[in-house]
């Protein structure tokens, strides 16, 4: 039967793929094929590339900063990783029938997502300034004395940091509440019936069958925590002392690729980048068989 | 619909002549001069440019052109200085660079080393452009291996600003043209002492290479680069980083933390510092302070050996090597160089023009300010502003070691051979 239906389509299903597998070819296939390329060779900055072997990756072995760019990078993704027990928390409130006003709530969550990361750091750049920023205004009333959170080593990426998990709590939130919806009331029904609290309930009910969410979104935080680049540049703006001590490993890879016009090298990191997104997705799907319930 | 056609075939022939156009003068950059009879000039050129509030002074430049050489349309591409470089090196890796751009000093040697700069050769022998006209140090920067490529538009230079009634506040005696580093730093003393306490700084001054420790580099006797050699590691260099350090180290100056939270130039336009050393383009910044009344402008003050000093920095106009209309592009060229475009921007008050003496209207856009003083300082001690093929690679080592160090325990004679060893180290990659 599959036989025949292929010989019946002819090349036809082939044309209608053609046009999504151009565009994987052009823009996602060819660029990570010749970065590939360019990380083993020297590449100035109007191209015009020598083969060096190894040599970026040496560098780049050799290269405190890289490390220092990895632990960043890795504190920086731990911290937003946090926001998804958060928002399991948040979205599980805002799911309860008869809550008043839940439409606003929802917008008030969601609004830092969809508004312009840039714009976003700048307003939080403002709210953490040491001189006269309202969170040192605010700690300042219950007496503490609050550091200048965007010039101090750690403090600046636990700022940037706190800002990248306020504005995933947005995006969590939506896919949480479409998991939620999509857990049978019965469920909760019987549990109540069998005296369960609503703590119990949350506990053996809500998370185990929410864990196909919860996974997604430990995917797709990791993989976005590893391109921290935005928020870290504008928070901290380009001549901040502390930007040598708060780089990620995305801002190295700008440096050298923008500033520095070491095309080969900042390829070398690109690959660098992938190798630990590619090795660290791959580990969380191993594990997932553990602790994801897919409600067999 | 009808019209499809004819213009699908126009297109055709058009890219055609581009081509054959393209293949004959392929390496004509460096011999384009300009036709005799401006008529014969034309075809379609890009001028790319990367500031929005000059816009409507090149546009009226453009318009100037357009009354000389009526068959060429110039169409202006803006993008914003912090993507500006990127976007021109991406246009030259597809061989797709405007026509005629904005370079600046420490990328010029990168953009001409690789070939990607027409030489003003052919407009200097047929005398369309001539170098007299501009500062001396200005034609320096945009030459490469004894051939300039750069035809200077603006230019500024470093003096001291200060708050005349903040003076006046603390009871101190306002700065003079004759002021040494010395007077500087006791001024600072007291104006701290008397303005501290109201959160007043004695000096903004930002600590960055162009205002502030370059000047101090050169007035003490140092350089910053010379025959291909950092400057970091010479005595007299690191004495005037000291000198910044301890501003600093004395609380007089903001710390490059302060300074990173609320850049140290908007505390001098809110009254909220006394003097500091700037260029000429805080001006517009100046006027639209409510206290811009209070400002005024003094050359810089000596160094303790009695010398003054300052880098000359500006925007210069240069050519695409290739460009596909080397003719139109040399007319446009030849004509922002001219006297008159210098006066059309002077008049716009957005810069202050290269073209000597058309600084007039620039000097008069505030008179209060005193900014001949800028003029002075560019005719009588300014130096061409320090570059290399790779500036921005040691450009970022003085961000990331030099800046943050201003203040620090550990003095500068520890970090600026530091800085020296690996300056030096990239230079010797430059090829």
């Amino acid at each position: 039967m599959s036989g025949k239906s292929r010989s019946a389509d002819g090349g036809w299903p082939w044309l209608f793929v053609l046009p999504t597998f151009l565009g994987v070819l052009v823009f996602y296939l060819w660029p990570l094929v010749k970065t590939l390329y360019d990380s083993f060779t020297e590449t100035g900055p109007f191209g015009g590339s020598t083969w060096v072997g190894a040599a970026n990756y040496s560098q780049l072995v050799g290269d405190t900063e890289v490390y220092r760019a990895i632990l960043n990078t890795v504190v920086y993704t731990a911290i937003v990783l946090l926001g998804i027990p958060l928002a399991v928390l948040f979205a599980s409130l805002l799911n309860r029938p008869n809550l008043r006003f839940a439409m606003l709530y929802r917008t008030l969550f969601f609004l830092p997502y969809v508004a312009m990361p840039t714009a976003i750091s700048l307003v939080w750049r403002i709210i953490y300034n040491g001189d006269y920023g309202v969170l040192n205004q605010a700690l300042g009333v219950i007496g503490i004395d609050g550091p200048s959170w965007i010039t101090q080593e750690w403090f600046a990426l636990v700022a940037v940091a706190l800002l990248g998990l306020w504005l995933s709590i947005g995006f969590n939130m939506v896919v949480l509440s479409a998991g939620l919806k999509s857990i049978p009331g019965e469920l909760y029904e019987a549990a109540s019936l069998d005296g369960a609290g609503a703590v119990q309930q949350f506990r053996a009910i809500t998370v185990p069958l929410l864990t196909p969410s919860i996974f997604f979104l430990s995917v797709i935080t990791t993989i976005a925590g590893f391109q921290l680049f935005d928020q870290l540049f504008a928070l901290l703006g380009p001549v901040n002392p502390v930007m040598p001590k708060t780089q990620s490993l995305v801002f190295l890879f700008y440096e050298a690729a923008f500033v520095s016009n070491e095309r080969g090298y900042a390829a070398a990191v690109a690959v660098l980048i992938l190798l630990v997104v590619g090795l660290l997705t791959l580990f969380q799907f191993r594990f997932q068989r553990r602790w994801v319930n897919y409600g067999q | 619909m009808p019209m499809r056609i004819p213009s699908f075939v126009a297109g055709v022939v058009l890219a055609a002549l581009a081509l054959t156009a393209r293949g004959s003068n392929s390496d004509s950059g460096s011999e384009a001069k300009v036709p005799d009879n401006p008529a014969d000039v034309k075809g379609d050129i890009t001028y790319a440019i990367w500031d929005v509030n000059q816009q409507p002074a090149m546009q009226e430049i453009v318009k100037a052109f357009n009354t000389k050489y009526p068959n060429v349309k110039v169409s202006i591409s803006l993008a914003v200085f912090d993507q500006y470089f990127t976007k021109l090196k991406t246009q030259a890796s597809s061989d797709n660079l405007p026509d005629v751009f904005w370079m600046n000093g420490p990328n010029f040697q990168l953009f001409a080393a690789n070939k990607q700069l027409g030489t003003l050769d052919g407009l200097l022998e047929a005398k369309q452009v001539d170098p007299a006209n501009y500062p001396k140090a200005l034609n320096e920067l945009y030459s490469l291996d004894g051939k300039q490529y750069g035809v200077p538009k603006d230019y500024d230079t470093i003096a001291l600003w200060y708050n005349k009634k903040l003076f006046a506040d603390a009871k101190v005696e306002p700065p003079t043209a004759e002021w040494t580093w010395d007077d500087y730093k006791a001024a600072a003393g007291k104006l701290k002492a008397a303005l501290g306490s109201k959160g007043i700084f004695a000096t903004a001054d930002t600590l960055g290479n162009q205002a502030d420790y370059y000047p101090a580099m050169l007035s003490n006797g140092g350089f910053v680069i010379k025959d291909g050699k950092s400057g970091y590691s010479d005595p007299k260099s690191i004495e005037a980083l000291q000198f910044w350090s301890d501003m600093v180290k004395a609380g007089y100056t903001p710390t490059a933390a302060q300074n990173a939270e609320s850049p140290s130039q908007d505390r001098f336009f809110a009254g909220k510092a006394a003097m500091m050393w700037n260029g000429n383009w805080v001006v517009s910044a100046a006027l639209k302070s409510q206290y811009k009344d209070d400002f005024t402008v003094v050359p810089l003050p000596k160094a303790p050996s009695g010398d003054r000093k300052t880098v000359i920095h500006g925007i210069g106009n240069v050519m695409r090597a290739k460009s596909k209309n080397p003719a139109a592009a040399a007319a446009f060229l030849a004509f922002l160089g001219s006297k008159d475009a210098a006066l059309i921007q002077a008049k716009a008050g957005a810069a202050n023009p290269a073209f000597t003496g058309t600084q007039t209207d620039f000097v008069n856009s505030a008179p209060a300010y005193n900014l001949k003083t800028y003029i002075d300082a560019a005719e009588q001690y300014a130096e061409p502003y320090p570059a290399s093929k790779d500036t921005a690679v040691w450009n970022k080592l003085e961000t990331d070691l030099i800046a943050p160090a201003f203040g620090g325990d550990k003095p500068m004679s520890e970090v600026a051979p530091e800085v020296a060893t690996k300056m030096d180290e990239a230079l010797g990659k430059e090829k």
